[in-house]
This record gives C-alpha cells, structure tokens and sequence, in this order.
C-alpha cells in the first residue's frame, strides 16, 4: 500500500518536467519564537521557550495568455522540541485551465469558505494543520479534481478529493495538545477505504447587489475527528482520532451596508454521533479615519453555537466573541486585532492579540499571544489552559 | 430679400446673449468633452510603482498590475494585483466601481486563499500607506462632481482650462478640488485637493502624457505633494495597453480568486 508521501513523490515527479519552464519563484522562511507562561500540565512537554524555523517556496507559471498555468508551494517546519511539529507538506501542486464559462483545477490546493472571523465553521475542504496554530487558519493541501461552472446566476463549484488528508497532532514533548496525547499513528475510519474514501463536495456562490451567498454540501470524511479515549498495552491512556463519513449541509452569507458589514454562517451535520446544527454570525463595524487620523478602528462581535450535548470537537458550544482590528494604513501596513471568545456555558476565557508590521521591504514581524483564562475540566479547551503563550514570527518575503 | 438674410444672423446673436454660458455650465461643458474625448478605449492593463517618501527622506516601494474595464453609464470595473511589498505578493482588490453609490470591492488574501467583501464607503482612507485616496485613484465619471470654470490660464507653457469641482460623494474627504485641464488633450495637468475643513491638503502633478492608439492621453507618471504632513507619493506607469479583448468575465471574484 503506498502511504500519501509516496503519492505526493509520484506526482512531483511526474510535475518536474513542467518546472523546467521558465516561471518565477516567489515565498517567505521564517523564524518563530514562542514563550510560555507557565508549565505544563504533562512534565513530558519540558519546554517554556521554543524556536521554530518555517520556509515556503512559491513557483508560479503561467501560459496560454495566462488560461493555464501551475502553481507548486512546498512547506517546511523544523521545531525545536515537538518532532510532530516538525513536518513537510505540499501546501498547492495544480494545473489549472481557464475558459469563459469554466476553471478546471487538478492537484493540490486549499479552498476558502465562510464569512465569520473568529471561527470558520463551513470551512471544510481543506484538514486544519492543528501543530502549526491552534487557530485552524493552517491548513494541509487537499489533492482535488475541482470544476467551476460560471454562469449569470452564480457559480457551481464541484470537487472531487480523492485522498483523505488526516489532521495532525502535537507529540508527546509538545505545548498546546490534548492530555493524554492524540495519537494520529492509531487512527480509526468509519470507512473501510480509510484515507483512500472519495469525498465530494458542491458548492454555489454567487452575489446579489451587497449580498454575497454560498450554499454546499459535503459527503465524505469528517475532517474534525472524534477523540476517543483509549489505553496502550503498557496501560499508558492516549487519544484515538476517529474520522466518521457526514454529511453536512451549509450556507454562508455576508451583507455589506455602508460601514457594517453582518456575517452568518450556518451548517447542518449528520453522520458524526448525532445529527447536529452550528451557526456562526455577527458583524464587523468599521470607524475609518478616528480622531482626524489616517487610522480605521473596526469592532466585530460574534455568536457561535453548536447544539451537540456530547463533548464537542469545537470549543464554540455557546460563544460570545468580541473583537477590536486597528488598521494604521501606514507604510508598513501595522495592523492589530484583540479578540476575547467567552464561553457562555462554563465561563471559561480565551484572550487573543495579533499584530504585525513590515520592517525595510522585505521583512514582517508579527506578534501574537493567547491566553486562556477560567477552563473547565469538562471543556475541550482544558487541555491548553496551562499553554498561553506569546510568539514573535520574523518573517523574510521574496 | 436682404432681411431675409439677415434674420437669422440676427436671430443667433440674441439666442446667445440669452444663453450665455454660466461658469457652472461650461464647467460641466469641459468636463462632458473630456468624458467624451476619453471613451472607447474598452479596457486597459498597466503596471504602475509607487515610490512612498516621507519628510526624513525615507521612501519605499509599491509594485502593482492593474486592469480596467470601461463600462459605459457606470463607474468602471478594475483588478488591481500586487507583487510588492513581498509580503503582500498576490493580494489582489477588485472594484465595481459606481458614480455616486458605494463601490462593490473584494479583497483576495492568497494565504487564506481568502475572498473577503470590504466596506467600500470609505473612498477617502489612504490606498497601501500612500498619499492617494481610494477616491483619487476610482474612474473619474462626470456626474461625482459639480463643476465650476474659473478661468483660463497658462500652465507650464500649456494652456487650460482651471475648473473648481465638489465631490457629491457624501463620504468625499475633500470639499473641493481645483483641476487644470489642458485645452489640447482634455486631461488634468494638475489637481489641488482642500480637505474637509478646505484647507490646502494635497497636489497632483501629471507628467510625460503620451499619446496611445491616436487618441487616449495617459501620463507616464503622477506625482502627490501632500502640503500637511511633508510627504509624497510619486506614479510611475508603464506598459500601457488597450483593447484587450477583456470583459466582466475577467473581473469576476473568480478571477479575482486566482490573481497572482
């Protein structure tokens, strides 16, 4: 049986021909430095202080009068302490064909869905690369037929995914992971095919006046899984990843009046325990030019609710999110965002603050620290409450 | 017979002297010919630095393609893809652009391969840190303003025509914007811009207009003087093309989606 890397060995091969083309390179290496607060709550996680070093290439060729062109981004990470965290992925290796009525992409890539900010809750195609952040923003490339039919009445977005892309976990020594460890080596599939499962999706959006819609359905592998609760032969307790087959159905919308803009987002799921709804909504206000300034202050408030009386996979069960985005439109773009998620049920905070700011042309440092305050045992989020954290990411673009 | 001749001579002198030109009408008159002088060129594709510099002398660099398709009884539809600041490289903006009403606008983010629907009703904030507005850089359809002809007058050996007009966009961060407008091309040699409390803010100056497919005037480069706080932004434009072949197609959040 060949294992994902040796797909991915194959089709980069099979792709190298077409890399001799003359194309440009582009992409960013890094430096990450995080610092804890605290210790852990597993003496194994023996670190406050970790470096990490990321670097992602870009290779972009286009012909054709740019109706067909391939996009290659690898991506490295090497971790200091968490073996897990070091890893390589192909972040997008596509062909892509233009025409006036469709788009044709196949390989691998990631997808965007949804409108809220503080959870993307519809957003489904691609598995969350859960050791880079604990904000699910990073995603693994998900290997993809995907055809666009453009038509007046909106677009019909179909894809099929061949392969199934396991989320991956922080190792034993690492921060910001389950207690006991989730142990991705001992996954389980509700599916006999196991990552090998075809999953399809179909998606519709399109835009009406200051509306923006989207419509879709999923049927395949669930990319959350079910944790699982288990003991080793040596009688050590770990977590096993369990990855149900669902449907979900699901609708995102954002309507943009003047200075307001009001998202929601909402999805219905059955296949994963019992059937459940989510919904995500809110707004964002944007205050531009404050105090006779060039600065823009934004405010955001979101609601977000999962209605699964079982231990949720989400730590969103019933949640207020409020925010502040400060944008100086100055020359080196500095921008921060504050954010605090409450949970409604148990009380439980998580404080967030990010910042960035390009220093020279070339160079952007960016800030950012998240605290957890008041978890309960009995919330998802116990796990890291021991885990704040404040990180620095000095980053080299080219 | 001799009456007869003379009637309508008569008849013409004394229509005029009924309609004499208010200095309003024959703003709003150099204002239409211009419109009209620069229609037809159906799209265009340029790319476009921005060099950024401040009171101390420190500058930096903004690199963009940008595209537009002419849309006749509307604003025009634009793409503008950035290729530097690095960190930005494939963030992409796409602009419905309307007269008098809010602007639709995207924003592409290629980390997040993200599209994002922005509030638009903010055309005065600063465009990526420099010391053009949004407004200063959306297509210039007649009906944004109300014009005032002023005077005529000779500007770096050019003559113009020196128009006041006022913003009707009610978020505008200007009151008013003095406009030379060359008497032989019909484009603006250069702007002064009076802020919200219509004090002096801003000046643009156009320079090296070239002459393209034997009739659209394009300038080579646009420099701003920003009067309060010392700094300049200055447009250099090359690789001027028109008639593309473009349509809406090419400026769908699609396309949008795979700018680079």
């Amino acid at each position: 049986m060949r294992t994902y890397k040796q797909y991915l060995f194959l089709f980069l091969i099979a792709s190298t021909s077409t890399l001799s083309y003359a194309g440009e390179w582009s992409g960013f290496a890094g430096l990450e430095f995080r610092g804890f607060n605290q210790t852990a709550q597993d003496t194994r996680q023996d670190h406050d202080t970790n470096f990490s070093f990321v670097f992602e290439p870009e290779y972009f060729h286009e012909w054709d009068d740019g109706d067909q062109s391939i996009a290659f981004v690898p991506y490295v990470r090497v971790d200091e302490n968490d073996n897990e965290r070091t890893h390589f992925d192909i972040r997008e290796l596509t062909y892509l064909k233009v025409a006036e009525r469709w788009e044709l992409r196949l390989g691998i890539r990631k997808v965007f869905w949804g409108v809220t900010e503080f959870q993307h809750l519809v957003d489904i195609i691609n598995q969350t690369d859960l050791v880079e952040n604990l904000d699910t923003e990073d995603k693994l490339g998900q290997p993809m037929m995907n055809l666009a039919l453009i038509n007046d009445w909106g677009t019909v977005d179909l894809f099929v995914m061949p392969y199934f892309r396991e989320r991956n976990f922080p190792g034993t020594s690492g921060r910001l992971r389950s207690i006991p460890e989730t142990r991705q080596d001992r996954s389980q599939f509700e599916s006999a095919a196991k990552e090998k499962h075809i999953d399809l999706a179909a998606r519709y959006t399109h835009y009406i006046g200051d509306w923006d819609i989207g419509l879709a359905h999923f049927y395949g592998t669930s990319r959350e899984p079910r944790l699982l609760f288990s003991i080793d032969s040596g009688g050590n307790p770990f977590i096993i990843p369990f990855y149900d087959i669902i449907n979900q159905t699901s609708v995102d919308i954002q309507t943009t009046k003047g200075n307001m803009l009001w998202k929601f987002e909402a999805l219905h799921r059955s296949g994963q325990g019992t059937t459940y709804n989510a919904l995500a909504g809110g707004f964002e206000y944007t205050f531009v030019g404050i105090m006779d300034t060039a600065l823009d202050l934004g405010v955001l408030s979101e609601y977000h609710y999962d209605d699964r009386d079982e231990l949720s996979m989400n730590i969103f069960e019933d949640d207020i999110a409020i925010g502040a985005r400060l944008a100086f439109n100055d020359v080196q773009s500095s921008e921060a965002l504050v954010g605090v998620v409450w949970d409604r049920d148990n009380g439980g905070k998580f404080f967030n603050i990010e910042a960035s700011r390009r220093l020279g042309d070339s160079w952007l440092l960016e800030l950012q620290g998240r605290f957890f305050f008041n978890q309960k045992r009995s919330d998802l989020a116990f796990f890291v409450s021991r885990d704040d954290y404040t990180e620095l990411f000095l980053t080299y673009n080219f | 017979m001799k009456t007869i001749l003379i009637l309508p001579i008569l008849l013409t002198l004394l229509l005029n002297t009924a309609y004499a030109e208010t200095p309003e009408e024959k703003g709003l008159a150099i204002a239409n010919e211009a419109d009209k002088r620069d229609t037809g060129w159906t799209d265009q594709v340029a790319n476009m630095s921005m060099l950024l510099k401040n009171k101390q002398g420190d500058s930096s660099v903004r690199v963009m393609q940008i595209t537009t398709l002419e849309v006749p009884g509307d604003g025009d539809k634009s793409l503008i893809t950035f290729d530097a600041p690095k960190d930005i490289k494939g963030t992409a903006f796409l602009s419905h652009t309307h007269s008098l009403t809010p602007d639709d606008q995207w924003l592409y983010l290629p980390a997040l391969k993200r599209v994002k629907r922005i509030s638009s009703s903010n055309k005065s904030g600063p465009f990526v840190g420099s010391e053009y507005a949004y407004e200063d850089l959306s297509s210039q359809e007649v009906e944004k303003y109300k014009y005032k002809w002023l005077r005529d007058e000779t500007l770096n050996g050019r003559d113009s025509f020196v128009i006041e007009r006022f913003p009707q966009y009610e978020h505008s961060g200007y009151t008013r914007q003095i406009v030379w407008l060359d008497k032989e091309m019909y484009q603006p040699l250069q702007l002064e811009f009076f802020d919200r409390k219509n004090s002096q803010l801003k000046t643009l100056e156009f320079l090296g207009y070239k002459q393209y497919l034997d009739q659209y005037w394009r300038p080579d480069s646009m420099q701003m003087t920003n009067h309060q706080n010392g700094k300049s932004t200055t447009l250099s434009w090359t690789d001027y093309k028109f008639k593309n072949g473009l349509s809406d197609r090419d400026f769908d959040k699609n396309t949008l989606k795979r700018a680079r």
